[in-house]
């Protein structure tokens, strides 16, 4: 297998005095999307805020390109080929699509690349380019994740950072921004870290699953062994074979306690 | 007629109004705290530019003077924010504001130590000339202060909407995350909008001394400006302007037409019939974020 293009080591980050990451290791390769599985509060946006600068880790290693990134700005880390595409969209309400993905390319400042790049995201997401004038904050919620994935391309990252890309999502919406993700991986060899919480969608487009649980990684392996496992099965996909009241006594003995 | 030049001489005073409640908004975008201290901001503006060009202080060339004062203009806005407005980054925005306040007392204080505290006027190559239009006469100040702050307008919705730095500027303003998560560097774009206001606030004051007479006292015309920016919807750039526009406009219709001492209350009385019926202003930009 090749050197991994992200590589994070042993990784604690603190919100005050409450320690939301609690010594995380794991690997990206180039090319690979690489999912990030977890229930509500498991540390997942934290993981990704801190690898994009927007918070400094206390300790541990971040590496990116054979260069420790770790407490960057987060500008520095774009620069580098970072970017992260945050949770709820976070798009520039009263600006314009097009503004939007102008701001996305605000690190680079070479105009053919810009172009090429708007080229590529309409290409992709249609939908944004009959849409070019409008305002982002009038966007449906699915034309907002289109966008915030579309800004993060105009960063011509090397890596993309992706946080719950189907929250709030209908299921056919989801297919279709997965589908455009999948597209992206195998036609420009786009490597992903992507946050989920729905594992079904995560784990199919995903080559390799980190689950995460109180700021810890609990479990990790191929994307097609771990959606075979009961664990993942069960806790994750819903698959409800007792009542709730056996589920509750099952989750005190999960595999990775 | 009459009324006419009572227009001209509205607009031109709400052009300055404008001005001011133009910085008040710039700096509210950015950081979500007021800055009380525009209006002296304004008149610290008029006294820099009095003290290099009149002939009893530098007596340097007027159009030499004009690009070194809004150039220290500018440098006050950004050090302002470097060195104190930072510091307290975090704190509640009652410290921004307080703080604010009493830097608005130290700026009249220091320039009433400097230039005294006489009102002075600017002098400049426009003062008592006149321009004939139709059977108008009308002072050339005010028509250069209305054609100055047209050609800032537009100067400005040029910046915000075509450069990069225009952008991030507003993008920061919107969605200070998102902007992190783009890479602009936040912090230094706030510096910058700081300048910017900084510099708004100069050829306010460069505006207000050549058609009048300034002393320390004048920024708390400062407060009618924030009345201004209230109504044109606090957040909105052109809003702040025609806000402005409209205070100007109405103080000499309703001394005019009222009684004399009206022109002084006429626009706070505005201010709460527009609270009112439109709390988020005239041209407030609200609007829903979707999830
Ligand atoms: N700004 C904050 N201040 C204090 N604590 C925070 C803050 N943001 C997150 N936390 C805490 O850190 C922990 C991890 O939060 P994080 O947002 O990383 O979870 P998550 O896995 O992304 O959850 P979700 O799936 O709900 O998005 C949680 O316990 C949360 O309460
Ligand atoms: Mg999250």
């Amino acid at each position: 297998m090749t050197e991994p293009i992200l590589t994070i080591r042993n990784v604690e980050s603190f919100y005050g005095p409450i320690m939301a990451i609690r010594g995380v290791s794991l690997d990206v390769h180039v090319g690979q999307i690489v999912s990030i599985l977890g229930a509500n509060g498991a540390g997942k946006t934290t993981l990704l805020k801190t690898v994009s600068g927007v918070m400094d880790p206390e300790k541990g290693k971040i590496i990116f390109d054979d260069q420790e990134i770790q407490g960057l700005e987060p500008h520095k880390v774009v620069q580098k080929g970072i970017v992260h595409v945050p949770e709820g969209r976070e798009v520039f309400p009263l600006m314009t699509v097009d503004e939007n993905l102008s701001l996305g390319a605000y690190t680079s400042s070479n105009k053919g690349q810009i172009d090429h790049d708007r080229d590529l995201v309409f290409s992709y997401f249609p939908i944004l380019k009959d849409r070019r004038m409008q305002e982002a904050g009038t966007l449906s919620g699915g034309q907002q994740q289109m966008l915030a994935i579309g800004r993060g391309l105009m960063a011509s990252p090397k890596i993309m950072l992706l946080d719950e890309p189907s929250l709030g999502l209908s299921p056919l919406l989801v297919q279709e921004i997965f589908g455009i993700l999948k597209r992206l991986n195998t036609e420009q060899n786009m490597t992903m870290m992507l946050v989920e919480q729905n594992a079904n969608a995560a784990l199919d487009l995903a080559r390799h699953g980190y689950v995460m649980e109180v700021g810890r990684i609990v479990m990790d392996g191929a994307a097609d062994i771990l959606m075979q496992s009961d664990d993942i099965q069960n806790f994750y996909l819903g698959v409800q074979e007792e009542g709730a009241r056996e589920n509750r006594r099952w989750k005190r003995k999960k595999t990775w306690r | 007629m009459d009324n006419a030049q009572l227009l001209i001489s509205g607009l031109a005073n709400g052009c300055v109004y404008g001005l001011i409640a133009l910085g008040f908004v710039l700096i509210y975008k950015a950081t979500e705290a007021v800055n009380f201290a525009q209006g002296d901001f304004m008149m610290l503006g008029a006294f820099v530019t009095i003290g290099l060009t009149n002939t009893e202080y530098m007596g340097l060339p007027f159009w030499l003077a004009l690009p070194i004062s809004l150039g220290i203009m500018g440098a006050l806005g950004y050090l302002l924010d470097r060195l104190i407005i930072r510091r307290i980054f975090g704190e509640s925005q009652t410290a921004v504001v307080i703080l604010t306040i009493a830097l608005g007392f130290v700026i009249r204080f220091a320039a009433g130590l400097i230039w005294g505290h006489e009102p002075q006027t600017l002098q400049n190559p426009l003062a008592g000339k006149e321009v004939r239009f139709g059977g108008l006469v009308l002072g050339m100040e005010d028509v250069a202060v209305i054609v100055v702050t047209i050609l800032l307008t537009w100067g400005l919705y040029v910046f915000f909407s075509r450069t990069k730095l225009g952008l991030a500027m507003q993008g920061a303003s919107q969605n200070q995350l998102a902007a992190y998560y783009m890479g602009i560097p936040v912090k230094r774009v706030q510096g910058f909008i700081w300048a910017l206001a900084g510099v708004v606030a100069g050829i306010a004051g460069i505006l207000f001394a050549a058609k009048g007479s300034v002393d320390p006292t004048t920024g708390l015309l400062g407060i009618k400006a924030f009345a201004a920016a209230v109504i044109g919807g606090f957040g909105s750039l052109p809003g702040a302007l025609a806000g402005g526009l409209i205070v100007g406009v109405i103080e000499p219709f309703a001394s005019r037409y009222i009684a004399a001492g009206y022109s002084q209350i006429a626009p706070y009385a505005l201010l709460l019939v527009v609270l009112i019926f439109r709390p988020n202003g005239l041209f407030s930009q609200v609007r829903i974020k979707k999830v």
